[in-house]
């Protein structure tokens, strides 16, 4: 048996009729990670001691018959995600040596349900970028194709999902970092609503659009690990206090008089046109198993880039005044306090920490925060009210996730704005706080993978993943995999 | 068009507490007026009467007791990450010169 390839629920299943035990499987996981992440860089740090330990631990706990959701599933965590005494970098120079001395509260809840922590993942710094090229750790290369991008910013938690070098990973969504980079590796990710997974122990980008999300094999593995991290929190005021539903167990097959909406705005001139087909037919396959299709406008989509190109790059300006150098991470001394903030911040975060930095400092300085921040506030309204509207009609929307497949390396790292096309469909579902998941749908000529993007109301993640597996049930675009030597 | 002099990314450096190099300097004046460009597209919308969006939440104050003491974290573990300390706080450079002196 090919332990690599399990699904979360296949290697519960395993583990409950001992087929295998966890220490096993795990270590099968290492020696893959070990043998195939010279050339991927998926995993910025492997986290084998530990690792062992918990699968020791998970092992231990089945024995006394314990039957926790994740416990003994080996899975890989974004290197943004706090873990206590794992070290955390952002995939930053500045946190190279940071070690959290606390839990994410998203990560002990993983703990809590048992799983096993294979290491901290690849991204993009500070969960900026479309690609992973903007890590200061390096690139992750696409298991589909090493002359390519992964995607970002989770480029690395997608690239360990599709090379097998996990059973699932959580990754963070603050524009598309999580269904991006999932269309591009050809995966299943999950981008739950804003407040549905706490933000606490996250390392803060955009706070008004951070989310925790699930990068994995199949949609009802998304649904297992979001029963899981999903819930109100005492330490983050912005999580909400609604209740998390049984995900996997409302997986019924069934979306039978679904009603989804196709907005006319997402197929655009200059997408590939493979990609445009791939998504149509993914479209047609769901009108096929019972659901009505009806076309919709979101007219305010174009502007949703140059929005979220003013507020994450505002809000990341605020968030980012911590690496001082005071309390944690680099510090370049200079002659005086101020300049040792200078020399420690500009040496410390790369090029495009720095634009957006700049970017967002710009935007809220005297005599341009009404015209550049406060204006793109009020178009957000309009762009979440655009969806408020649509989710009168239809109970979800479908659409591509990307323009194009996964471009190669270092083809769009010196041209901002080509690059944060990458990211034009994903962004509005983050500035409008909805829920979102890419299935892989098809590939290209060149056997890339092709992602459909669905879109649900706040807090119907329900829907989202009934639709995404019963989506699975019928297709096996999510079973193909990379030929990886 | 918006065109940052290198005045301009000058200042902003400064806000955003960024030493730069000349060549960073010369390179985002050029990146930065180029995004900005783009964003004069949300110049054309007409937002009269539109409140801004700074959450999606239905945002009110939240009030508690403040008692959740067990969540601070202990002094040795908040210097275990610190560049500089003397055992018991952060070290800094000086914020103000002592005049006095």
């Amino acid at each position: 048996m090919t332990f690599c390839t399990l699904t979360i629920q296949q290697a519960r299943e395993g583990l409950r009729a001992r087929q295998f035990s966890s220490v096993e499987i795990t270590r099968v996981f290492l020696t893959r990670i070990h043998e195939l992440n010279p050339t991927l860089n998926a995993y910025i740090t492997v986290n084998d001691d530990e690792a062992l330990a918990q699968a020791l631990a998970a092992d231990a706990r089945m024995a006394r018959g314990d039957d926790t959701p994740l416990l003994g599933v080996p899975i890989a965590i974004k290197d943004v995600l706090s873990t206590r005494g794992l070290r955390t970098t952002a995939g930053s120079r500045i946190l190279e040596n940071y070690v959290p001395t606390w839990d994410a509260t998203s990560i002990k809840r993983l703990r809590d349900a048992g799983a096993v922590f294979l290491g901290k993942t690849n991204l993009d710094e500070f969960a900026m970028g479309s690609s992973t090229e903007n890590s200061g750790y390096g690139v992750t290369r696409n298991p589909w194709d090493q002359t390519r991008v992964p995607g970002g910013s989770s480029g690395g938690s997608a690239a360990a999902v599709a090379a097998d070098l996990c059973c699932a990973a959580l990754g963070t969504d603050t524009g598309g970092s999580v269904r991006q980079p999932a269309a591009l590796c050809g995966i299943t990710g999950l981008k739950d609503t804003y407040g549905r997974v706490s933000r606490n122990g996250l390392i803060a980008y955009g706070s008004s659009l951070d989310t925790v999300g699930v990068l994995a094999k199949t949609a009802r593995d998304a649904a297992i690990v979001l029963s899981v991290i999903a819930g109100c929190d005492p330490l983050d005021s912005t999580s909400v206090d609604t209740p998390v539903a049984d995900y996997p167990a409302a997986l019924n097959g069934s979306i039978a008089g679904l009603r989804i909406g196709v907005p006319r705005e997402y197929f655009i001139d200059g997408m590939q046109a493979e990609v445009t087909s791939a998504v149509r037919a993914g479209i047609e396959q769901l009108r096929q198993m019972g659901a009505t299709i009806k076309e919709i406008s979101l007219p305010s989509t174009h502007v949703a880039l140059p929005v979220y190109y003013l507020i994450a790059p505002a809000e990341a300006s605020a968030n980012l005044a911590r690496f001082d150098g005071v309390r944690y991470g680099l510090r370049v001394p200079g002659n005086d306090l101020i300049d040792t903030y200078g020399k420690t911040r500009g040496a410390g975060f790369g090029a495009e920490v720095k634009r957006r930095i700049m970017l967002g400092t710009y935007a809220l300085s005297a005599g341009y925060y009404d015209a550049y921040y406060i204006r793109a506030q009020k178009v957000r309204t309009l762009i979440k009210q655009e969806f408020e509207r649509a989710f009168d009609e239809v109970d979800i929307i479908a659409s591509p996730v990307t323009p194009t497949t996964a471009f190669k390396i270092g083809e769009k790292v010196d041209d901002p704005i080509q690059m944060y096309l990458a990211d034009v469909f994903t962004l509005p579902c983050n500035l409008a706080g909805i829920c979102g998941i890419s299935i892989p749908c098809g590939f290209d000529a060149a056997n890339l993978p092709i992602g459909l993007q669905l879109m649900g109301k706040a807090f119907d993640e329900i829907n989202l993943l009934r639709i995404a597996d019963a989506y699975q049930n019928e297709t096996s675009w999510h079973m193909r995999k990379p030929v990886l030597s | 068009m918006a065109h940052l002099t290198a005045e301009e990314v000058e200042h902003i450096a400064l806000l955003g507490r960024l030493s730069l190099t000349e060549e960073e300097k010369a390179r985002y004046a050029q990146q930065l007026s180029a995004v900005l460009d783009y964003a004069v597209e949300l110049a054309s919308i007409d937002v009269e009467g539109i409140p801004p969006t700074a959450t999606v939440l239905a945002a009110h104050n939240i009030m508690r007791q403040d008692d959740l003491p067990s969540l601070s974290i202990e002094r040795d573990d908040a210097l275990k990450n610190a560049p500089r300390t003397d055992g018991i706080s952060f070290e800094v450079q000086a914020t103000f010169e002592d005049r006095d002196a």
